[in-house]
């Protein structure tokens, strides 16, 4: 969930009207935003860097707003109040406006396919920045570019001073070493290969690179002089930055997803032409595809959608007549009126929000709008009759008696290292069935255990200190490979016991099993009955190991610990253990 | 126990007097140390209610040593007196004596001798006085003897001040009869034996009182995880609600069922390396239901079902990533389709199960932990239905206080994080998150239009650490546990409180 971060004051100089913390912090609550702290930069820089280097900082009061994740309408000042206001019933409209000068066009050409395809841009003509809003209007990139850009990869945005650069511009691609341009805030010329190792070390920017690096051609844009506007989704120019003084700006958003493209667009255009000589009002841009087609933008499209009153009161659980669920949506920036034709209620969908896109997210809104809590809960009539899952019904059962036989229950992880399921236990991992994690963070997460042993006696060893015996069991699912099944894989829900103490107690880890076959109404006898019989396993001690077989099947193992698995898991004592499937006794 | 002959003498002696003795006296009378009586009285006690004996104390003065020598020999001025002769005696003889220094200052200021320090031979002593009256010793010995009462406080402080007297706290009992007194003494058994059930001779035996102060002994026993307690609670409330428990035992998860059914679009941050565990072996998920699967691809890039869609280039390649899966949703997704598959009938799901994150680790997250889910299926459910189902499950946990904020869910529309209110905090704390699956999620299943299918999930973690105090996760899951605390973990009821921070 991104957190928007603005002054106190002048969100309610913007909102006409000031609240005490709790009243705004239940004013987001009904929205569903959260104020999620509030703080000053001074208090901020103090808790991250210490008291000396926030003295002097601004001790503006800040308000931490965290903002639903499909709402970028609401990731600037500018657009929190207008959403706010808007649920207090204020409302306004977003136009598109001709270019003053049919040469702001960009062109695009082939090359861009293979690495960034598309391109949309917009201008926003006689603008007023103040420092606030010029900082809004740099957080706002920022946060879009964090958010729905997916940081930076599917869209990226330059913003440029139009009066320092000439249309058309040109949308290309070209190898590095032919890119050369002084970058922002540098105060020299550098390739695109030298930029790109000159950012390795950047805290910021290093965190894109990745994303055109290994790519033959890197897209540029050029103006009509050949002065580089950006290098997209690394760095703009120098030459075009734009200031607190800036008039007119240039938008442009290249992209490998032309839909959000549009939507990052029309969000910068309709949170800032506020600040417009003509507020609302954008200046459109025509983009020139290399088939010769030709696109208009921004797009700004409204779009109508059509439902009944029905249909809301039915979701939401509500009665309400059509021209108040009207009025309702009306407050969520949803323009709707009933259209007379029976309930229907005709809604149009500004393009500030991107997040509508089927009639279900219309009726949320208007259960926002009427007020969760406001809503009458009910208790449906669906009829049922419960199940029990027969492999956790016999899961619950088992641990109960097993607990009741004096062993006590671990809990352990179903991720592990190799190491766990395989050298520490005397076998090899290319032998264990195990399923492999390409992305974990550290050795703990390399795998998904094949066995319960490694856990428990992870378990004992940061228990050492614990009186003797130890008798714990687990009863949990390991995973294994299985071609069978759709994903190549299957749990498999195991029975493990470990006694742990001076002797190795070989005959209290078979008198568990002997208890565990009685609860399983499974007499000891070979053939139909279940039987143990040698067997050879690196794990465990020579010639103190044994298979157990159920009814002629080898369900599972059991035997005295090998010394040099003892050792591995850093226990010092004898050790016997049992490990059992018991899917077989379903 | 104290020999039995003076327990029996100290009875007797109880036995004659109606208000009772003092252990003090009868110490006295029998010429015995009174640490021997007050060894009997406790031995008396024992036996249950013998006797009755209520401590008390009380002072009396008592003669010091020096005071003893002088109750005997008389004081030392007056033994100076009684050594100097008719005709005198040298002061440095007398400062020889033990006594001759003090008995010399006191007997001057007493005016019994006086000293001619002229005299030939160095200065020496003569008797003023015929005869002198001890009365140092006098009133030592009416101490003495116990008549300390007859002389007045401030001789008595004076002779303190002197250390010939002190003033001594005495404690002593004062033993009366007791409801089962007797004379005689009978031995206490320590414990029932079959001997005496089967000879009955346990009616006239005496019994030793248990110590009920001490703690018993701890049964040799194993132990339930408090995890897995609290499961069990959860799973025991759904299954009192009517849901039936779906088959979550599947952690490798293809991305399709993850994220993609779930109409969760390739591009979602969730599906970053970052935030899930994809696996490099079993790398890919093969066989999905094709016609289905081509639903689900045209809903995510075109739309469709009354949907604008996402309008991206879905991929067959994301989908096939295999994954540990991130929730239990995936499994309600299998579940929903398979009950598309059929002729439609409500339903009512749960599961409890566990769940992988590639996420950052702290005290309070795991790379693994345990969802619980709800789901219900039927035509025509509200969002009012779904607050009605949240009220009644988490009044089942002991929490009726709830209250519903707007969220968003990828899947669910509209989307709700389910607050209670925590009376300690005396604030609100999000329990849940909760919603109604979206059509883009349901049609392509093959679900009938009128149906909806609301959800809710929370995870078991926390409330369970709630419940059972614990500040770090790795202390109750994983093999980090403390063993201690699961011994002594309580059971769970109804009502574990699922609040707070």
């Amino acid at each position: 969930m991104p957190t928007v971060g603005v002054k106190r004051d002048l969100l309610f100089k913007a909102l006409g009207r000031s609240y005490t913390d709790e009243e705004f912090d239940e004013l987001c609550f009904e929205f569903g935003l959260e104020l999620d702290e509030i703080t000053s930069e001074k208090e901020i820089i103090s808790r991250e860097q210490g008291d000396t280097k926030a003295s002097g900082a601004s001790d503006v009061i800040l308000y931490k707003i965290d903002v639903p994740a499909n709402r970028y309408d609401l990731l600037c000042l500018e657009g929190l109040v207008r959403g706010l206001q808007v649920f207090k019933n204020k409302c306004n409209r977003y136009q598109c406006d001709l270019p003053v000068d049919p040469m702001f066009a960009a062109l695009h050409s082939p090359q861009t396919e293979a690495v960034r395809p598309h391109a949309v841009a917009a201008v926003l003509r006689n603008i007023t920045f103040t420092q606030e809003r010029y900082d809004s209007f740099i957080e706002l990139q920022e946060k879009l570019h964090q958010n729905i850009c997916r940081k930076r990869s599917l869209v990226a945005i330059g913003t440029h001073d139009l009066d320092t650069i000439s249309g058309p511009f040109t949308y290309t691609a070209k190898r590095p070493g032919d890119i050369s341009f002084k970058p922002l805030n540098q105060t020299k010329e550098y390739t695109a290969t030298q930029l790109m190792s000159l950012y390795k070390t950047d805290s910021h920017l290093r965190h894109y690179l990745h994303i055109i690096e290994d790519k033959p051609l890197y897209p540029v844009i050029y103006d009509s002089n050949g002065v580089v506007l950006s290098m997209p989704p690394i760095i703009n120019g120098d030459h075009s930055k734009i200031s607190l003084k800036t008039k007119n700006v240039f938008i442009e958003c290249t992209a490998t997803d032309q839909t959000k493209a549009k939507t990052v667009l029309d969000m910068m255009v309709t949170m800032f032409s506020e600040y417009c000589a003509q507020p609302f009002t954008v200046e459109e841009a025509e983009v020139v595809y290399p088939d010769g087609k030709t696109c208009i933008y921004p797009e700004l499209a409204y779009r109508k959608e059509k439902l009944s009153g029905k249909f809301i009161n039915q979701k939401v659980g509500i009665n309400e007549s059509t021209e108040k669920i009207a009025h309702l949506l009306t407050r969520m920036c949803l323009l709707s009126q009933a259209t007379g034709a029976g309930d229907e209620i005709e809604v149009e969908i500004p393009p500030t929000r991107s997040d509508i896109i089927h009639a279900c997210d219309i009726m949320e809104d208007a259960a926002i709008a009427y007020g969760f809590n406001n809503i009458t809960r009910t208790t449906p009539r669906t009829y049922t009759v419960a199940n029990q899952f027969p492999l956790n019904k016999l899961t619950e059962l088992l641990r109960q008696d097993l607990a009741a036989a004096g062993f006590t229950e671990a809990l352990n992880f179903a991720l592990c290292s190799q190491e766990d399921i395989a050298e520490k236990l005397g076998k090899k991992i290319s032998e264990m069935r195990a399923v492999h994690i390409s992305n974990p963070k550290t050795a703990e997460f390399q795998v998904a255990r094949t066995t319960l042993l490694p856990g428990l006696l992870k378990t004992i060893a940061a228990n050492r200190k614990m009186p003797l015996p130890l008798k714990l069991f687990e009863i949990s699912d390991v995973v294994l490979k299985d071609e069978t099944k759709d994903v190549g894989a299957r749990n498999s829900r195991r029975f493990c016991a470990v006694y742990y103490n001076k002797s190795p107690g070989f005959e209290v880890i078979h008198g568990l099993l002997d208890r565990t076959m009685q609860l399983l109404e499974v007499k000891p006898a070979r053939g139909e009955g279940y039987h143990i019989q040698t067997a050879d396993d690196s794990t465990f001690f020579p010639g103190r190991c044994a298979d157990i077989f159920v009814r002629g099947k080898n369900v599972g193992r059991l035997g005295v610990l090998h010394p040099d698995v003892i050792n591995r898991f850093e226990l010092t004592m004898p050790c016997s253990a049992l490990e059992m499937d018991i899917e077989p006794f379903l | 126990m104290a020999d039995t002959g003076v327990l029996e003498t100290l009875l007797q002696r109880v036995e004659k007097v109606d208000d009772g003795v003092d252990s003090l006296a009868v110490a006295t009378s029998l010429g015995v140390d009174h640490q021997v009586i007050v060894g009997a009285v406790k031995s008396l006690q024992a036996l249950g209610d013998v006797i009755s004996a209520e401590l008390r104390s009380s002072k009396h003065w008592e003669l010091t040593e020096e005071g003893t020598e002088i109750a005997e020999q008389g004081s030392h001025e007056s033994r100076v007196f009684s050594c100097i002769p008719q005709e005198g005696l040298a002061q440095s003889e007398l400062m020889k004596l033990p006594f001759g220094k003090i008995g010399f200052s006191k007997a001057m200021s007493s005016k019994w001798i006086r000293v001619d320090k002229a005299h030939e031979g160095g200065p020496r002593i003569f008797r003023t006085v015929e005869s002198i009256d001890d009365q140092v010793r006098e009133k030592l010995l009416l101490v003495q003897k116990g008549h300390s009462t007859q002389l007045e406080e401030k001789e008595k402080n004076e002779l303190k001040k002197r250390k010939l007297l002190s003033e001594v706290t005495v404690k002593s009992y004062w033993i009366t009869k007791g409801n089962s007194f007797s004379t005689t003494i009978t031995k206490q058994e320590t414990e029932l034996t079959p001997e005496m059930i089967a000879s009955g001779n346990w009616k006239e035996k005496k019994f030793k009182p248990y110590n009920f102060e001490a703690m018993g002994v701890a049964p040799d026993c194993g132990h339930l995880h408090p995890l897995m307690k609290v499961r069990t609670q959860f799973r025991q409330i759904f299954l009192e609600m009517g849901f039936t428990e779906m088959p979550t035992n599947n952690f490798i998860e293809s991305s399709f069922w993850n994220f993609d059914s779930l109409f969760q679009p390739q591009q979602h941050p969730a599906r970053d390396q970052h935030d899930t565990f994809f696996l490099s072996d079993p790398a890919h998920a093969h066989e999905f239901p094709q016609d289905y699967l081509e639903r689900v691809k045209k809903v995510h890039s075109e739309g469709g079902y009354g949907s604008q869609g996402y309008k991206y280039d879905w991929k067959i390649e994301e989908a096939q990533k295999n994954i540990l899966r991130t929730h239990t949703t995936a499994v309600s997704a299998r579940m929903l389709y398979k009950l598309a598959q059929q002729k439609f009938t409500p339903v009512k799901y749960f599961s409890i199960d566990r769940v992988f994150r590639n996420e950052t680790l702290d005290a309070t997250h795991l790379a693994e932990f345990h969802q619980i889910e709800g789901v219900v299926a039927d035509y025509g459910l509200t969002l009012g239905d779904l607050m009605g189902v949240l009220h009644q499950f988490f009044t089942k946990l002991g929490i009726t206080k709830l209250r519903f904020k707007p969220a968003y869910n990828p899947y669910t529309e509209p989307s709700m994080e389910v607050f209670s209110y925590h009376e300690g905090l005396k604030k609100w704390v999000e329990v849940g998150n909760s919603g109604v699956f979206r059509p883009e999620m349901l049609l392509p299943m093959g679900l009938p239009e009128d149906v909806s299918v609301i959800a809710w999930g929370l995870s078991l973690e926390r409330p369970t650490m709630i419940k059972y105090g614990i500040n770090n996760i790795r202390e109750l899951v994983g093999h980090k546990v403390n063993l201690q605390m699961v011994y002594d973990s309580p059971i769970c009821r109804s009502g574990p409180p699922t609040q707070t921070e």
